[in-house]
This record gives C-alpha cells, structure tokens and sequence, in this order.
C-alpha cells in the first residue's frame, strides 16, 4: 500500500509525441491526485487540464513535454504540471486565453478552462517555446 | 479498437467503455454516423459512464456526432456523465456540450424517445402546413 503513495518532490516527464501520449499523461496526473487522496473531483479537474495543454501541444507544436510535479507538504498537497513546447508559439496571449478563441476550429475552451480549473496558471511564449505552467493546492485531506 | 453499436428497433445504443486516443474518437464518429445511415436510426443513445476525462476535443466531437446524427435524421442523448467530469465541464464553461445528457441509461432511452416523438410531430405539422 505505501509503495503507492508517491515520493514527496517526485517528478515524471512524458514525453508527448502521438495522441496515446495524451492519455498516458493524463492517467500519470490522475494516479498521482489520487495517491494524494484527492477526490473524485480534483483528480478530474487535474486530468482534464492535463489532456487539454498536452493535446494543444500535440496540435500547435507537433511535440513536446509534460512534466508531472509533487511538491507536497505535510500540511498541503501541492501538485504542478508544466507542459512545454518548442513549437511557433502564441503570438497574442490575450486572444488565446479568450472564450471561444481558437485557430483550428476548436471550441477555443481548452486554455480559459484550464485557467479555472487550477489554482495557479502560467503562461510564458514566445516564437520557438512555449511552457503553460499550472498547480493544484489542497490543505492535506481536506479535499472533495 | 471497435465500439459496439447496438441495435434496439430504430434506436442505437453504444457504450464507450475505454479511454479512446483522438483518432478512436473520430473512428467512433464515423462508425456511428454510418450505422445511423445503414438503419437509417431514429434515435442514438452514447453512454459514457466509463469515461473518466471529457475535455473539450471530446465535447466538440460528441456536439458535432449529434449534429450530424441530426442531419440524418437521428436524436442524440448521451447518458451516464460521472458527476465529476459534469463538474469539470460546467467549472471550464458554460454550454460546452450541447446534446442532452441524463444521468442513466434507462432516464436516457425515455428522454430519447420523446424527442423522436416531439421531432415526428413537428415533421407532420410542418407537412400540414
Ligand atoms: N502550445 C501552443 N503553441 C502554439 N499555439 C497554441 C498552443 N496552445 C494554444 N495555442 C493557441 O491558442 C489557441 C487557444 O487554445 P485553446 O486550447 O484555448 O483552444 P483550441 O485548442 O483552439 O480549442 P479546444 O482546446 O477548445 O479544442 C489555439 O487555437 C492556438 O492558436
Ligand atoms: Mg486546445
């Protein structure tokens, strides 16, 4: 059973190349969620937040890296992901993080959605790198 | 990966009951677009109970396989939403899924034959007009 429950300050990488890397990243944050003993409901938050950056680098990038962090502490969990690309970037941020905005046809919901759905959202991009950093924090045990 | 479509008189039941990658969702569009067409359905019941993540790629391509389905000339409900991605969903925006959803398959299949009811009655009164 201990053998389940991550290491503190644990990290995997997934390298994302092909869409099978989406799922794998995504189950990665789940199990990690739940090996916190996060609920149901954060475990969600954080997958689907997980498949929305991954599948963007996939589509705009063509490749890229999802970096799943535990940086827990006694009294808080506190999960990171960071997801980068070497892609071409997003030349207007404002317009990209808007409801509805997409360039390829999308419900343009993916970036908005994440930004709710986790307690911290960074977004850094320029020509040649992108790199969405996002956190979920919880006080230990007092998650639904 | 092949998702089993059933046949139940002129309504079809399909059950996604693992994780598909992008390109097993489009498969799935397809399929169930086709086999709409091969029976020519009247109805297309998706349950989705055993789906753990519904991002908005999955939301896009369920409204798009439900407007589809419309066109030719099928109702669409998807059942069995785990109250957690439900949660999700609502928490990243309003209305991503548009196609009625209900909680299970049996609330489903009545929520479904009532729209091909509501749909052949406008169909005869547009006739009538
Ligand atoms: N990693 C990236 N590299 C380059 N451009 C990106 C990247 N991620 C997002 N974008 C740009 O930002 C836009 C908005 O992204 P967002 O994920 O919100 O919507 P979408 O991917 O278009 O649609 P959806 O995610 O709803 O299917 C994209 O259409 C794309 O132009
Ligand atoms: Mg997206």
């Amino acid at each position: 059973m201990d053998t389940l429950i991550p290491q503190e300050n644990a990290e995997s990488t997934i390298p994302i190349r092909d869409s099978t890397d989406i799922l794998k990243a995504r189950h990665r944050a789940r199990e990690l969620a739940a090996a916190l003993r996060l609920g149901s409901a954060d475990q969600t938050r954080l997958a689907t937040a997980v498949s929305e950056l991954t599948r963007n680098v996939l589509q705009y990038a063509g490749e890229g890296e999802c970096r799943i962090i535990n940086a827990s502490s006694d009294h808080e969990v506190y999960i990171q992901v960071v997801v980068e690309d070497h892609g071409p970037g997003i030349p207007d941020i404002e317009l990209a993080m808007r409801d509805g905005y997409s360039t390829s046809g999308g419900l343009g919901a993916g970036l908005p959605g994440v930004q709710r759905l986790m307690d911290e959202f960074h977004l850094t991009s320029r020509p040649g790198y992108t790199c969405l950093m996002i956190a979920m924090k919880r006080p230990r045990a007092l998650s639904f | 990966m092949k998702i089993p479509i059933l046949r139940l008189g002129d309504i079809l039941l399909t059950s996604i009951q693992v994780d598909l990658t992008d390109a097993e969702v489009m498969q799935f569009q397809g399929d169930v677009l086709h086999a709409i067409a091969d029976i020519e359905a009247r109805g297309l019941l998706i349950d989705i109970t055993a789906m753990e993540v519904v991002d908005s790629f999955m939301a896009r391509t369920i409204n798009d396989t439900a407007n589809m389905a419309r066109l030719l000339g099928a109702e669409v409900v998807v059942c069995g939403m785990h109250p957690a991605v439900a949660l999700t969903l609502i928490e990243m925006g309003r209305g991503l899924i548009g196609v009625e959803t209900t909680f299970n398959l049996n609330e489903g299949l009545v929520r479904l034959n009532r729209r091909i009811q509501q749909r052949g009655d406008s169909i005869s009164t547009d006739q009538d007009e």
